[in-house]
């Protein structure tokens, strides 16, 4: 079988500050027809420059210093850009990350689809829209015809991804190039986006570099996976041999640092130690030597060969023999426990019938009495939160998960409802809200650079709240024992606080945020996706560092992520949303196993496990959640059900159904008979996409 | 869309009506007694008073407004003060008229000519080429326009004989004479303007070849031209427009310093006449009309946004 895309040799250097420094060091690797071969790596390894370089895409301040580049034996190296112009659109092609801003937003799908068309097979405009509409209906989108018409901006992230799928695929190219194709989207979507993956690079007998920081869907789609670390091949081999035994004590951190579901809860996640290196401060020896468990002085001083193992697999590391053999492993230090302080009996948060709407009515709507659009985010929920423990709330984006979260913080004040924090009731507005009240209930946010001034040192924003929110006034003396106290909290050493926000990496950042936080003993700390900008090493970090505050500050969180698996290696009890209501609510464990609200079962399915022994769950939703401006009838979840009994689901709003010990669930089906279907007949549901 | 538009000329006549009112206003706060000053110092009590009731002068503020408004909806717009007491609709008009010649000749030299610099200038960001630009536009801008007009008079009219020295206008003019007379002013605006609206261009072009559509554009193996003027332009031109619509204005309106170094009677210059004379309903009549101009120059720049962008023509 003769190689699609081979590259030899491969560096490429970027100029920064008027010298070139390299970012991709020595790269070689084969990519075989119908092959789908991963890319993987944490932010700045090099992996999306690697991508893009392989199919002769420089950005304009990188070149390729040297080193070959065949595409079916021609070296693509030597080309000029005119030449692969010919090329490009043909038999390179790309699927990008971020599917809105990657197509025009002046012209129609239909005519940004046709262009490649007209250009490569000199089709007429006619000709080149009827193809449009055909490959639109091949990835699965409902009305071609109509979509053909429509603009970027007017089309759901999902159906935006599609339309550069079928665009990608019109001329049938060699090679697809996908570059973290699903980060942008809910794991719903992204599980049905993956399916139809799969079946189109089988289809069209094309090969795909898949490029993801996610090992998940990693595991799931790719045949083949390179693990990249500072521009250089870690490790490479067949999926399943990576993930059943890494060799390289890179990709086994990388693995162990995933929390998962079936692992006790009581394990520590291994954590990276670390930052990876800036380009301009490549390690001498082995560049992975400054955080790997396992270096020795060997490792520092000499670098190591990319070395066969024999098995279609290569690993960069001196020591790949002993841990094959088993004799050596990272996994060592993962073995701690967390200390897991279980919940006490009060409740720290108790949250009743809180309603928020969006939006206005026009004038119009108001001189004729009419109803707004409104949007009604959060629909009369109601949680408990126990002290010392965490609720874990989780949903598709649009589900009003962050908005009930920001009702409680009250940086959205809540319409109706009230809120109690340790037995006291508070108001819903900020302004109303007491310093004590403040200080007991932080936010944490998923991007620490929208909360950190970029002009105060660490040291000043964590002053701020010691002085503005405790009790007492403080002496410069106590300040400053109290900073130190809370970076040592997040195991950062005392000379951050002179520290800049820019000097700091997005870890570091995070950690800061979270020090913030818990500056004046809060009672409960909301975290609204607090790791999902972080790459996993890093995630684990911070997951262990919460499980760890928890333990010794006695505090609880609310936390919110579209991450179930996050979710689950930290929170006691999960709520559910879709559209302003739970639909289910119970122990973490009960959640996950039957009886689940079948949107609830749906979300599971869809993760992306990263284990390829192990295939993701079979169903998948139908198109996207509505619009909360036309919340369905009955069941809000009827539209997209793959369960839905009836007539009954549209009509009637379901009841909630207690499946004991408080796990409950609100569907028109029995427990007994959710528990039976759950069990017996996995739910096996065509993919579409009708919205 | 149709709904937008229709909303936006509603609000173009509410910014009329309260145009008026503070035009009419503002003008009521002249200082000193209008019919003596205009009258001067002999003028009996008995000639001052029948000048104020021919102009309504004693009507009550309200009624005063009123009247005026009417008027000038109905189209007509006073008598002016000065001496014969000519209407100042038809003296209004043919200066509007002269003034539109302007704009139109600064518009047809200005508008391609700063666009091809600007998006020069963006392709070859940080270049010797871009930075040429930059400092030649940047520099001229600097320049006050009595300055770059007297030179420009000195260089083509005086020594090279090209076009007149001033830009006399008169009744029986003939296309060619209207091209050569208006040459030099225009390019003395198309000078000022020429900054402005290359730089935004520029901005407008470098910002969009950042955007990931542009490297989409690229990997479907597109030509550069085609890159260029078909992806790339259609977006990065839409800020442009409301940088021009803005100058329209300022054009018509504005223009006080360059009709004076060439003597062109435009409607800044009769601004500048009906303000020394304190001739208010010719004053009136100028400002009204030039903000009608801007308002209605703003109008067209926001729809054609609108239009030539399916983000918002489709929402
Ligand atoms: S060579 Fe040494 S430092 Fe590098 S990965 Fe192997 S054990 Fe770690
Ligand atoms: S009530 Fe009906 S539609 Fe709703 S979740 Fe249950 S089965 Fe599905």
């Amino acid at each position: 079988m003769s190689a699609v895309i081979q590259a030899n040799n491969l560096n490429v250097e970027y100029r920064l500050n008027k010298v070139w420094v390299n970012a991709i060091n020595e790269v070689s690797l084969t990519i075989n027809p119908l092959e789908i071969h991963g890319l993987v790596g944490e932010s700045g390894s090099g992996k999306t420059t690697l991508a893009l370089s392989l199919m002769r895409y420089m950005a304009g301040n990188a070149r390729i210093a040297s080193g070959e580049i065949l595409l079916d034996g021609d070296d693509l190296v030597r080309k000029t850009e005119v030449e692969m112009r010919k090329i490009w659109g043909r038999h390179l092609n790309l699927v990008p990350q971020d599917p809105l801003a990657s197509l025009n937003p002046s012209y129609t799908i239909g005519d940004q689809i046709a262009e490649i068309t007209q250009l490569h097979e000199g089709l007429s405009r006619a000709e080149a829209w009827k193809r449009a509409v055909e490959m639109l209906a091949s990835v699965k989108i409902a009305d071609p015809e109509a979509v053909a018409r429509r603009y970027p901006h007017q089309l759901s992230g999902g159906m935006q991804q599609r339309v550069t799928i079928a665009m990608a695929l019109s001329t049938q190219p060699r090679l697809l190039v996908l570059d973290e194709p699903t980060t942008a989207l809910d794991v719903t979507t992204q599980a049905v986006i993956l399916d139809l993956f799969r079946e189109l690079i089988r289809d069209n007998h094309a090969a795909a570099i898949y490029v993801s920081h996610d090992l998940g869907t990693v595991a799931q789609l790719c045949d083949h996976v390179t693990v990249l670390y500072a521009g250089e091949v870690m490790e490479s081999a067949p999926v399943d041999d990576l993930f059943a035994q890494p060799l390289h004590p890179y990709t086994a951190g990388l693995l162990a640092s995933l929390p998962r579901p079936t692992q006790n809860v009581e394990t520590r996640l291994y954590a990276i130690k670390g930052v990876a290196p800036s380009l301009t401060e490549r390690p001498k020896g082995c560049v992975f030597a400054p955080r790997c468990p396992l270096a020795t002085q060997k490792c520092f001083d000499e670098k190591p060969a990319l070395e066969n193992t024999g098995t279609g697999r290569t690993v960069k590391c001196h020591y790949w023999r002993d841990i094959a053999a088993g004799k050596l492993s990272v996994q060592a230090e993962s073995q701690e426990t967390t200390i897991n302080a279980a919940p006490r009996e009060g409740y720290v948060l108790n949250a009743r019938d809180i309603n928020k709407r969006f939006g206005e009515r026009s004038i119009l709507q108001r001189i004729t009495g009419r109803e707004g659009d409104y949007v009604h985010a959060v629909d009369n929920i109601s949680i408990r939160i126990r002290e010392r423990s965490t609720l874990g709330l989780v949903g598709e984006s649009g589900s009003g998960k962050t908005t009930l979260a920001r009702c409680i913080v009250a940086l959205d004040a809540a319409d109706s409802g009230e809120i109690e924090l340790g037995g006291i009731q508070i108001s819903n507005k900020l302004e109303e809200r007491t310093k004590d009240t403040l200080k007991n209930l932080p936010m944490v946010f998923q991007n620490p650079n929208d909360t950190l001034n970029p002009y105060q040192t660490v040291g000043q924003a964590l002053e701020r709240p010691l002085r503005t929110l405790s009790g007492e006034p403080m002496s410069r003396e106590q300040i400053r024992q109290r900073v130190a106290e809370l970076l040592q909290a997040v195991r950062l050493t005392p000379e951050y606080s002179n520290r800049y926000p820019s000097e700091l990496s997005g870890g570091e950042k995070q950690r800061i945020a979270i020090a913030r936080a818990f500056a004046a003993d809060p009672a409960l700390v909301v975290a609204d996706e607090p790791t999902s900008s972080l790459d996993v090493s890093v995630q684990a970090v911070i997951l262990n560092l919460l499980k760890d505050l928890r333990a010794e500050k006695g505090a609880s969180y609310l936390l919110i992520s579209h991450d179930l698996d996050v979710v689950s290696y930290l929170a006691d009890w999960i709520a559910v949303m879709y559209l302003g209501e739970i639909v289910e609510e119970g122990d973490t464990q009960d959640v996950y196993n039957a009886p689940s609200h079948p949107y609830t079962e749906a979300l599971i399915s869809a993760i992306p496990v990263p284990d390829p022994s192990q295939k993701q769950g079979h169903i998948r939703l139908e198109g996207e959640i509505p619009s909360a401006r036309h919340i369905p009838s009955g069941c809000r979840f009827h539209t997209r059900c793959p369960r839905k009994i009836g007539k009954i689901c549209e009509e009637q709003a379901p009841p909630w159904r207690d499946a004991g010990d408080g796990h409950s669930i609100r569907c028109h089906i029995p427990i007994d008979e959710l528990i039976a279907l759950q069990t017996t007949q996995p739910f096996n549901n065509p993919l579409s996409a009708q919205e | 869309m149709l709904q937008y538009i229709v909303r936006r000329i509603l609000l173009l006549f509410v910014t009329m009506l309260l145009t008026s009112i503070i035009v009419f206003a503002l003008t009521q706060f002249i200082p000193g007694d209008i019919a003596r000053l205009l009258l001067g110092r002999e003028a009996s009590e008995q000639a001052l008073e029948n000048f104020r009731d021919q102009f309504g002068l004693n009507d009550p503020l309200p009624q005063q407004y009123i009247n005026w408004l009417t008027g000038f909806v109905t189209g007509d717009w006073g008598t002016s003060f000065s001496s014969g007491n000519p209407a100042v609709r038809p003296l209004v008009l043919e200066r509007l008229g002269n003034s539109l010649r302007l704009t139109l000749m600064t518009l047809i030299i200005s508008i391609p000519l700063s666009i091809v610099l600007g998006i020069i200038a963006a392709l070859r960001e940080n270049t010797w080429v871009d930075s040429a630009i930059s400092l030649i536009s940047l520099s001229v801008v600097g320049l006050p326009e009595f300055v770059t007009g007297l030179v420009l008079i000195n260089v083509f009219a005086l020594q090279l004989g090209w076009f007149p020295a001033t830009a006399l206008v008169s009744s029986d003019h003939q296309l060619g004479d209207w091209l050569r007379i208006l040459f030099l002013p225009a390019v003395t605006a198309t000078l000022v303007l020429l900054g402005y609206v290359s730089r935004m261009t520029r901005a407008g072009v470098i910002d969009e070849l950042k955007k990931p559509y542009v490297r989409t554009a690229v990997l479907k193996g597109l030509p550069r031209r085609q890159v260029i003027f078909k992806h790339v332009l259609r977006n990065a031109l839409l800020p442009t427009i409301t940088v021009i619509a803005l100058s329209v204005g300022w054009l018509i309106g504005g223009l006080v310093v360059i009709e004076n170094v060439f003597n062109y009677s435009g409607l800044g210059a009769l601004l500048v006449e009906s303000v020394k004379q304190k001739n208010i309903p010719l004053l009136q009549a100028v400002v009204m009309i030039t903000i009608f101009f801007y308002a209605l120059a703003n109008l067209i720049a926001d729809v054609l946004y609108a239009v030539l962008n399916p983000r918002i023509r489709l929402t």
